[in-house]
């Protein structure tokens, strides 16, 4: 087996995905010849010409409303937001239009859609290249919300989401992109939508994470296992609909629990697995569950130490790892 | 404020339909959708008042531009996304008047939404209308989107999206007609230009002469109809249809009509609109137009006209009473639906 980055884990997939379904078709900024500005579509107007690769125009409302309508025609359109930051003007469509028309019209109309957005801090990208968008998406029932963090599942997640019936939100963490490695099949398969995983068990402790957050997790882990200290690590894969039984599995184990994520802390995404923790697993927990996250400021700045102050990162993880385990 | 006068000076020309290809066969039934159009507005007006029906918007005065426009298409295989005055037009492309009422009254059998939306939500899979929601002229990047799908295939579908003029300040309007104009989608844009956005005149909403003035940026023609004359109406969409169905791309037209009723059951205009306007345009109700036409086409006479009323009054009687005879929706089905799995 390969050892790929996620990137190129996310661009097999593609290249896969089209080849084996001529209904999927790629829409975004740039993503023809040049091969989208992250190079995740890098090679796929050459294979598949301008008709299933489609540069659009400078217009992220258009970019998922076009293939809304493509989609809702018998078409599988992965749409590219050049970066998370950029996908405001488009919420409409995906919130009110996406979301809610399989609901809106009792299962007569639907639109399986995919939308690829790199998000995440720590890439020298100050306010509107950094942010973290997920949580204005995990509030929308109709909404799948997908954050791979290792090649496997990246590759195989977004085939899932490509062959799902329904609207599909892949964020892709941008710093995870060449950082995270790992072996990754050439062949076909599929990670489903909605479970989550125990990406490292362990018996004291358990930390929830997605994303980026999940390789420094396992990071802080390795570790905290040197100060004796067994740290379970469960990735969330897919944050919407969350995958409460394993959540709550792991946490009626280790009866300690830490949420980890990048975006800010206040209504968060994390906040929700706390609050399901808090609901649902009370009588077994040890310690308050705890939650790390980005402090609640507009926006991750562009100047250095003011980012790295800002970024979750594995020696903060560890540090709130050590403050639950004594708790 | 009749800014549009001179456009139906053509309309009192007897046997004129002929010259744009409908047959008298034809013009007959589309007065008759008119006039059934016309009777369910009134009687989900009444049922309103009468507290049965919670919200009530209408097609009254834009019959002309919604039936002939709807002549124009190939029902059940051209795509459409309408908006929520269009009832007359998805009336002509065949949604029935006891489907209109279960909408209306919310009620299992309404085929849009089985109750979920407001009324007005126009859709129905076995006719390509689809679904559309209320923040208004999000439908029409959906439409681009539609007919990229059509062009892929090399279908010969032509896909006709609707709106008010109020829709076209939107930036999906602009983006999705953009769209369209690049790749030169087999699109009709249709804009029902009533002068009014609920109550913001069309002066302080575009700031063109006309909509249609806007088709040459995106590369398409731009064509101004008067909207209150059902003839002058499908023979330009049917000019577009046909120009589209054959790859020459998008058209944007501009229906000028007018709404003789307030906005919606919620709304009163006599705040924004002079006694005046409104009477003026009523004068030129299109159904009174056109049944003068008819009948100096030779083609209407009282009797046949009384019939024509009397038999969409007995439709729309009956329907209206089958509908509220209709269940609402099980309370379990406010769970369905929501992924392709539940």
């Amino acid at each position: 087996m390969a050892v790929k980055t996620l990137i190129e884990a996310i661009r097999d997939a593609l290249f896969e995905e089209m080849r084996r379904d001529p209904t999927v078709i790629v829409l975004g900024e740039d993503v023809g010849y040049r091969g989208g500005v992250f190079r995740a579509t890098e090679g796929l107007i050459q294979e598949f010409g301008e008709e299933r690769v489609i540069d659009t125009p400078l217009a992220e409302s258009a970019i998922v409303g076009v293939a809304i309508g493509a989609a809702v025609n018998g078409f599988r359109p992965v749409a590219e937001i050049q970066f998370a930051d950029f996908i405001a003007p488009a919420i409409d469509q995906i919130a009110n239009e996406a979301a809610r028309l399989r609901y809106r019209s009792a299962g007569e109309w639907w639109c399986p859609l995919v939308i690829r957005a790199p998000f995440g801090g720590g890439v020298h990208g100050g306010l509107y290249h950094s942010q973290s968008v997920e949580a204005y998406f995990t509030h929308v029932p109709g909404l799948k919300v997908v954050v791979p963090s290792d090649p496997y599942d990246a590759k195989g997640l977004l085939k899932a989401a490509i062959r799902d019936d329904d609207p599909v939100l892949f964020f892709e963490h941008k710093k995870a992109y060449r950082l995270v490695k790992g072996e990754v099949p050439d062949g076909d398969y599929v990670v489903p939508i909605g479970p989550a995983k125990v990406a490292r068990p362990g018996r004291h402790l358990t930390v929830i994470a997605y994303g980026l957050m999940t390789t420094y997790a396992l990071e802080a882990a390795d570790k905290a296992a040197a100060e004796g200290i067994d740290v379970e690590v469960v990735d969330l894969r897919t944050l919407y609909p969350p995958d409460k039984k394993t959540i709550l599995n792991s946490v009626k184990k280790t009866s300690r629990a830490l949420v980890v994520y990048e975006d800010n802390l206040t209504g968060g995404f994390g906040a929700e697995i706390a609050a399901i923790i808090a609901e649902e697993a009370f009588p077994y927990l040890d310690a308050p569950v705890m939650r790390l996250a980005g402090p609640d400021v507009p926006a991750i700045p562009y100047a250095t130490p003011l980012e790295e102050a800002f970024m979750v990162n594995p020696e903060k993880i560890l540090a709130k790892i050590r403050q639950l385990a004594a708790y | 404020m009749l800014r549009d006068q001179t456009l139906t000076e053509a309309y009192t020309t007897p046997g004129r339909h002929r010259e744009v290809g409908l047959s008298d066969g034809q013009v007959l039934e589309m007065y008759k959708k008119m006039v059934l159009a016309r009777t369910i507005d009134e009687r989900v007006w009444t049922l309103g008042r009468m507290g049965r029906v919670h919200f009530v918007l209408t097609s009254a005065g834009h019959e002309a531009a919604q039936v002939g426009a709807a002549f124009a298409l190939r029902p059940g295989h051209d795509w459409i996304l309408p908006y929520y005055r269009d009832m007359a037009l998805v009336l002509t492309l065949g949604l029935t008047p006891y489907e209109i009422m279960a909408n209306f009254l919310g009620r299992r059998d309404d085929p849009c939404s089985r109750g979920r939306q407001m009324p007005v939500h126009w859709s129905a899979r076995r006719l390509n209308i689809v679904s559309g929601s209320s923040p208004v002229g999000t439908q029409v990047p959906h439409a681009a989107g539609v007919a990229l799908a059509c062009k892929l295939r090399r279908e010969d579908r032509v896909t006709f999206v609707s709106f008010g003029e109020g829709a076209t300040s939107t930036g999906d309007w602009h983006e999705g007609l953009n769209f369209a104009g690049i790749h030169q989608l087999p699109v009709i844009f249709f804009c029902e230009n009533n002068g009014y956005a609920i109550s913001v005149p069309y002066r302080k909403q575009v700031a063109c002469d006309n909509v249609a003035d806007r088709a040459p940026g995106y590369r398409m023609p731009g064509v101004v109809v008067d909207g209150m004359d059902p003839i002058a109406t499908y023979a330009a969409v049917k000019a577009a249809v046909d120009r589209a169905r054959k790859g020459g791309g998008p058209t944007l037209i501009e229906a000028k009509c007018y709404r003789f009723t307030p906005h919606s059951s919620a709304d009163d205009d006599r705040s924004y609109r002079p006694r005046e306007e409104v009477d003026a345009w009523r004068r030129r109700d299109p159904i009174v137009l056109f049944r003068q036409y008819l009948m100096a086409s030779g083609l209407l006479d009282e009797e046949l006209d009384r019939e024509i009323f009397a038999q969409a009054r007995a439709e729309v009687e009956e329907a209206t009473d089958r509908a509220e005879a209709c269940p609402y929706p099980d309370v379990s089905e406010l769970y369905t639906h929501v992924y392709a799995e539940s």
